[in-house]
């Protein structure tokens, strides 16, 4: 999509996006001013900004795949109860003495299997993606507590526990997994035209599929990708608390995921994403949320505060605020062609 | 017949069918214990139901009510047992609290031209946390008056007992069908759910009638906080989490299209009478799981989708004209 305002042409791409991060670690280090100190133990760093890294790293891995679910102007409910399912199917599969590689690999292709299912329901059945998903999203956590027949599957398999606890060139392995994943996603769609039929597919899907563009590939492909990374994230959120919880696995991540990718500037109404500055949007969310926590403000208003923020850039993305402000606001949709 | 009121049919036939096996299988069914029972338990998902309905047949969707159905049942435990706010009045700030909480919603979407399932997620979040922030865990109420408000009931021949709560229920649903079905309002709701553009160029107040449908969403999620509060005796600011789909499903089931402009209040009274039947009769087996109701909840809805499908593509059989 080129600009034809040409005002962010002047912006260095992503700066606000950076800047958000920046502003929310300097409120971090004024909050507690040891924030930066990182410890080098065992071969593992210690310090609040890994564990951000490692906390976030489940949004970084919904947001991508959210990602391109909302540039096709669809929506992935589901993920936060396809994390429950893999994580259960997980920890389901290693309590049944299965090797840990095949347990992970049964999890992932949960994750692939419900991602599918999503993708048929918007894309051959053409079922809105928000209720397509929301059927996953309340039925899923019940298939959850099936799996696990209603209890926390604890586990000490010592593959899962060094998922969890372990380090990869001194980071945590959730980190490294989740950074491995999105760089994987991003090769594979910026590297081929299929980040270009993504959009194509959220700007106008009728006439993208006149123009060739595979569109119900590309929609079964994007929430089946967001199925998987949902799963990847299932497995490291079970590892990281040792069990499987089919009731809090993921719980209330669906907003998290949404938020990572509106604050990476992506547009809600489709068309138009970027998979690096949403990892940046997740973390910049993280960031804030360790905020909260240290400032002494209850968990619970975490929720409100990202409900805050969503409203927020809810008002600045919409048309409506676009036309009022005119030229003096740049206007965050693009101008499309 | 026609095409718009099959699925309507359907439904009446898949709880008549639903409702004979579950007979078949245990004789209790038989009698007025059980339907008494049945409309009593699912009172709250009844007015949801009543809210929902104006949503979805508008063209929209509200993911919020289980939230602020939670919040509003915690701020009346807390009201009235920690507070000392009569109950009456505690009702009225609760329902009044949702229905503005509902009208800025529905203000938001208009005026923001947001996707309606993004601002009302935002919703869900809010009102969520508000519950939380109140309190993070259930609170009983030990007031003498909800005592008797859950002891007031009609007893039917042969034992049933119809409690308040399903009269709350009765009168949501009476009254949602005479504003759906008989007014000018109800008119603009289906006029805006069956074509946004064309109603606003016939002139029908579109902004005003998405507030006041959301409005009418908030304020009976609310007044399910009410039921809940009453039905339960406390409030938890977990009540209602997911209660979204079943709402939403239970106007599906009943007939009313996801894109909007088609549906009855009828039709989602049976779907949440038929979800009521598959709760009770995980309850009467013994031995399935509490979540095959979700998940057999998820397969209806998926089914009744089906259909509609297959009634839309059939030629000749516009839904789009069931405004009248």
């Amino acid at each position: 999509m080129t600009d034809l305002l040409g005002w962010r042409s002047r912006l260095p791409r992503g700066g606000p996006q950076l800047a958000a991060l920046a502003l929310a670690l300097a409120a971090n280090a004024v909050v507690s001013p040891d924030f930066f100190h990182l410890l080098l133990r065992d071969g593992r760093l210690f310090g609040s900004p890994v564990d951000i890294l490692n906390r976030g790293a489940p949004t970084v891995l919904l947001g991508v795949g959210m990602a391109l679910v909302i540039a096709t102007r669809g929506i992935d409910l589901s993920v936060g109860s396809v994390m429950a399912i893999a994580g259960a199917v997980a920890a389901a599969g290693v309590a049944h003495g299965l090797p840990w590689g095949v347990s992970i690999a049964l999890a992932l292709g949960a994750g692939v299997a419900c991602g599918l299912w999503n993708g048929l329901l918007v894309a051959i059945m053409g079922i809105q993606p928000i209720v397509a998903t929301l059927v996953l999203m309340v039925a899923g956590r019940g298939v959850a507590q099936l799996i696990t027949s209603g209890r926390i599957l604890t586990f000490d398999e010592p593959h899962l526990l060094w998922i969890g606890g372990g380090a990869i060139a001194g980071l945590p392995v959730a980190v490294v997994v989740a950074l491995a994943a999105a760089a994987l996603v991003l090769l594979m769609v910026r590297r081929t035209a299929l980040a270009l039929f993504i959009e194509a597919v959220g700007v106008n899907p009728q006439a993208s599929r006149l123009a060739g563009v595979p569109s119900r590939a590309v929609l079964v492909y994007v929430y089946l990708v967001s199925g998987l990374l949902a799963a990847t994230a299932g497995v490291l959120a079970a590892a990281d608390i040792r069990a499987a919880d089919a009731n809090n696995a993921g719980l209330w991540l669906e907003l998290d995921a949404i938020l990572a990718v509106v604050l990476g500037g992506g547009s809600l109404y489709g068309g138009r994403f970027s998979l690096g500055l949403t990892v940046v949007g997740a973390l910049t969310l993280q960031t804030l949320k360790t905020c909260i926590l240290r400032a002494g403000f209850p968990p619970e208003f975490n929720l409100i505060a990202m409900a805050g923020v969503v409203a927020v850039v809810l008002v600045i993305q919409s048309p409506a605020v676009g036309a009022l402000g005119g030229r003096l606001v740049p206007r965050l949709r693009e101008v499309r062609l | 017949m026609n095409g718009r009121n099959l699925p309507l049919a359907a439904t009446l036939a898949v709880f008549v069918a639903a409702y004979a096996v579950c007979a078949a299988r245990f004789p209790a069914f038989i009698g007025t214990r059980v339907p008494a029972d049945l409309v009593t338990d699912n009172a709250f998902l009844g007015v949801i139901a009543v809210g929902m309905a104006f949503v979805v047949i508008s063209g929209g969707i509200d993911l919020s009510v289980g939230a602020v159905m939670g919040f509003s049942s915690v701020l009346i435990s807390l009201a009235v047992s920690r507070w000392g706010v009569p109950p009456m009045a505690a009702f009225l700030l609760a329902v009044g609290l949702g229905t503005g909480f509902g009208a800025a919603i529905g203000a938001a979407i208009h005026g923001l031209r947001a996707p309606a399932f993004i601002v009302t997620l935002t919703a869900m979040f809010l009102a969520r946390g508000a519950g939380f922030l109140l309190t993070t865990e259930a609170v009983p109420i030990d007031h003498p008056f909800f005592r008797t408000v859950q002891d007031l009931a009609i007893r039917l021949p042969g034992g049933g007992r119809l409690g308040a709560v399903s009269l709350v229920m009765a009168a949501a649903f009476l009254a949602g069908g005479v504003l759906l079905h008989a007014t000018r309002f109800g008119n603009s709701v289906f006029a805006i759910g069956g074509d946004r553009r064309s109603a606003e160029l016939m002139g029908v107040p579109v902004g005003r009638t998405t507030v006041l449908v959301y409005a009418i969403s908030g304020g009976c999620a609310a007044l399910a906080g009410v039921v809940i509060s009453i039905y339960t005796r406390a409030g938890n600011p977990l009540t209602g989490v997911g209660v979204e789909l079943d709402a939403i499903a239970a106007v599906v089931i009943g007939g009313a299209l996801l894109s909007g402009g088609v549906g009855t209040m009828l039709g989602a009274l049976v779907g949440v009478l038929i979800q009521g039947l598959i709760l009770t009769y995980i309850d009467f087996d013994g031995s399935l799981s509490s979540w095959w109701s979700k998940i057999a909840t998820g397969a209806l809805l998926f089914a009744f989708i089906g259909l509609q499908k297959l009634i839309v593509q059939l030629p000749r059989l516009s839904p789009r004209m069931a405004g009248a």
